[in-house]
């Protein structure tokens, strides 16, 4: 397959390996703590562990996983607000598929869809659109989630719902940025990163800007990759050539796809939907797409039981604090079958990959 | 006006009796004798030439859509039990054939469905000899479901069992992986892909005669159908404890289902197929094995693609393209299309 095979050839990545080692050695012995480096996005873990690249890599670079994957920022409160509108009469519920697993306080969509909500899962947020289109008579709410990569498409589902007029269609956004999500992990003192790598996909939206703060304000280094094994591996060689040469920049290896100002109609979408600060908003001007305002008081979790807490390690894993196999729950109380947070759920999620691919390790 | 199902064509009287007469009689021939009787009556005699054991086996069909790239759920249903007990060893002989029909089914779809059942049957020579139609309310079955049961008879020389994997044993698929399921995911409204990927429905029968002929001694063989070449994998690992590797680099997949796992994010090797098997063979015979599939048209793409490495308890690793190794585990639920 073209523009894939390329970047998942064991040759090309065999000699990047080399070059990794190399200089990993060369910083190692500088050091005395291994490095840590923090793919931010599922994505890329779902890389490092489908191609085994952590196996690969020299003992001295460690990878921690982030928590850029769209299901595992999700709170439980926001799965307990959708299916509370998914159960209501009349209502049709739209969303991808990997947000229909993901746990509530009480259940997540699958189970409200087997008792009998009207839950469709959708590919893109204008079959959405269509579906409240032929279907008048119900109210079709799409489950909005994602981070930049899903958000041009939810956007430009709502101006065509807007111009079109639609009276029935609405969303859940549970939209979030990157840089805020980046931000916390910076702030966070136990973590001693060394370099990140960041989603490719993202920056192609947004562009490099909102990335240089990484390395003008905390001064690490970053490299946009692309998603293929040798995307990976050749971002990694970069990040650890500006590590060794003591350089703090946003650097950009997935040249094929992003632009330095990423893709500026997206970003005039988002702005003209959005409002994007700390949090995702829709803005007034659409405010009669947005589900929270259409259907205020019957979507929010005081009519709902009390939330069980969030298993608290689940914080730690998705901060990178702690690896998955440390935690207490893993595998015994928590796996994919039986999931207690998205992070097990989605196969970007850090635990549900090392579930997946991780007792190999165990193994080599 | 288009003739439809009608409740009427389950009741019992003469609706049904001019079903049963201008659509299944006519295309599945050995049901005439059990419409006359209650039941198909099959010489003992005459299974016993084939060998000393029966092989019985039954499975139901409900796919959306009913016509798809490739097949139809006719010759899915045909094909899906006859390969059940092809890859047990046995040759498939008899089946009966059973229908729920939502009220409103156009006859014609009924009809097409049935030609391709009939068609299936035939290229397999295997009798479709009995069979049942119900017919349930508009929106208390989707179109149409089948079940199907068949037997076949197994040669007192075969042995074939998902237990008797053994160290050193080689694994064998006999083409490339996840076209069903790749036409099927690509076949659906929702979904406007354009793909040419067509179901690999099909007849093992013959392909396994001729494997057997090869190889009377065949240790294991399953047909990959739901959950995949991985679920099949675990399956046989399981029931033999036995550590399997498989080498990423040797598993044939179309570039069209590539690329269709590519956009949805899934993993080819947990893609339905219905007309692939997995067969665990003697290093010694892998060879000859291999070049007999490779002379039949249902086998012309297979290859190698693992090994059994020991039966010190149960797991399928794979050797990824990178030198590096992971397990495949089983599918927890449904495959489900990333978000991003």
């Amino acid at each position: 397959m073209k523009y894939i095979d390329e970047f998942r050839d064991p040759g090309q990545a065999r000699v990047l390996v080399q070059c990794i080692a190399k200089l990993a050695d060369q910083i190692a012995s500088l050091r005395s703590a291994p490095l840590q480096i923090m793919e931010f996005c599922g994505g890329h873990t779902h890389t490092i562990f489908r191609y085994g690249i952590e196996q690969v890599l020299p003992k001295s670079i460690e990878l921690v996983h982030g928590p850029g994957c769209p299901v595992c920022v999700l709170p439980r409160e926001a799965v307990d607000r959708c299916v509370a509108l998914a159960e209501r009469p009349g209502v049709i519920m739209t969303t991808f598929g990997d947000a229909m697993r993901v746990p509530g306080s009480r259940k997540n969509l699958l189970q409200a869809k087997a008792e009998g909500a009207d839950v469709r899962m959708v590919y893109s947020p204008l079959d959405a659109l269509s579906i409240a289109r032929n279907t008048p008579d119900k109210e079709v709410v799409f489950f909005a989630l994602g981070f930049e990569t899903t958000m041009p498409s939810t956007a430009l589902t709502l101006q065509q719902a807007h111009d079109e007029r639609l009276q029935n269609f609405s969303m859940l956004c549970n939209h979030v940025t990157t840089p805020p999500v980046l931000t916390e992990i910076l702030q966070d003192n136990q973590l001693q990163l060394d370099g990140f790598i960041a989603p490719g996909h993202v920056a192609m939206i947004i562009g490099e800007q909102p990335f240089q703060f990484v390395a003008c304000d905390y001064g690490k280094p970053l490299v946009i990759s692309g998603f293929e094994p040798v995307d990976v591996l050749q971002a990694m060689l970069m990040l650890l050539t500006q590590i060794h040469q003591g350089r703090s920049q946003v650097e950009n290896q997935y040249l094929r796809i992003v632009r330095q100002s990423g893709n500026t109609s997206a970003q005039m979408a988002l702005c003209d939907v959005f409002d994007i600060g700390e949090k995702v908003t829709i803005r007034d001007r659409y405010a009669r797409f947005d589900a929270m305002v259409r259907f205020a008081g019957h979507c929010h979790s005081e009519a709902l039981p009390v939330s069980i807490s969030e298993p608290s390690y689940c914080a730690e894993v998705l901060k990178g604090r702690i690896r998955p196999l440390q935690c207490p729950l893993f595998g015994k109380h928590c796996s994919p079958g039986d999931p207690q947070s998205a992070l097990m759920v989605s196969s970007e999620g850090a635990c549900a990959a090392y579930y997946q691919y991780g007792k190999a390790e165990a193994m080599a | 006006m288009k003739e439809i199902i009608t409740l009427a064509h389950g009741a019992g009287g003469k609706a049904m009796e001019s079903l049963i007469q201008h659509v299944f009689v006519p295309a599945f021939h050995g049901v005439e004798h059990a419409v006359l009787e209650d039941q198909a009556r099959i010489s003992l005699r005459l299974l016993a030439e084939h060998g000393d054991r029966l092989a019985f086996t039954t499975d139901s069909y409900v796919v959306d859509p009913l016509f798809f790239p490739g097949g139809d759920i006719g010759m899915l249903a045909v094909n899906g039990t006859i390969n059940d007990l092809a890859v047990g060893g046995a040759m498939p002989l008899y089946m009966s054939c059973a229908m729920v029909l939502e009220e409103g089914l156009p006859i014609e779809t009924l009809q097409r469905v049935v030609d391709s059942m009939a068609e299936a049957a035939k290229a397999a020579q295997v009798n479709i000899v009995t069979g049942d139609t119900k017919v349930v309310p508009r929106g208390q079955c989707d179109k149409l479901y089948i079940n199907t049961t068949g037997i076949g008879v197994i040669d007192s020389g075969v042995q074939i069992s998902s237990q008797r994997a053994r160290s050193g044993d080689v694994i064998i698929v006999n083409g490339s992986i996840g076209d069903h399921g790749a036409a099927i995911v690509s076949a659906r409204a929702d979904l406007k892909l354009e793909a040419s990927i067509r179901s690999d429905t099909q007849s093992l029968s013959e392909l396994v005669q001729i494997m057997l002929r090869a190889c009377p001694d065949i240790h294991c063989m399953r047909d990959a159908t739901r959950g995949g070449v991985a679920a099949v994998l675990n399956e046989l690992a399981d029931a033999s404890q036995c550590t399997m590797y498989v080498n990423e680099k040797s598993i044939p997949i179309s570039s069209d289902v590539r690329g269709v796992c590519e956009i949805l994010g899934f993993d080819p090797l947990y893609l339905a197929n219905e007309g692939k098997l997995i067969a665990v063979v003697p290093e010694p015979v892998a060879e000859l094995v291999l070049g007999a599939m490779r002379q039949h048209p249902s086998g012309a793409g297979s290859a190698i693609i693992g090994q059994v490495v020991d039966q010190q308890g149960s797991a399928v690793v794979m050797e990824t393209q990178f030198g590096a190794k992971r397990v495949i585990n089983r599918l927890v639920g449904e495959q489900f299309p990333r978000i991003c």
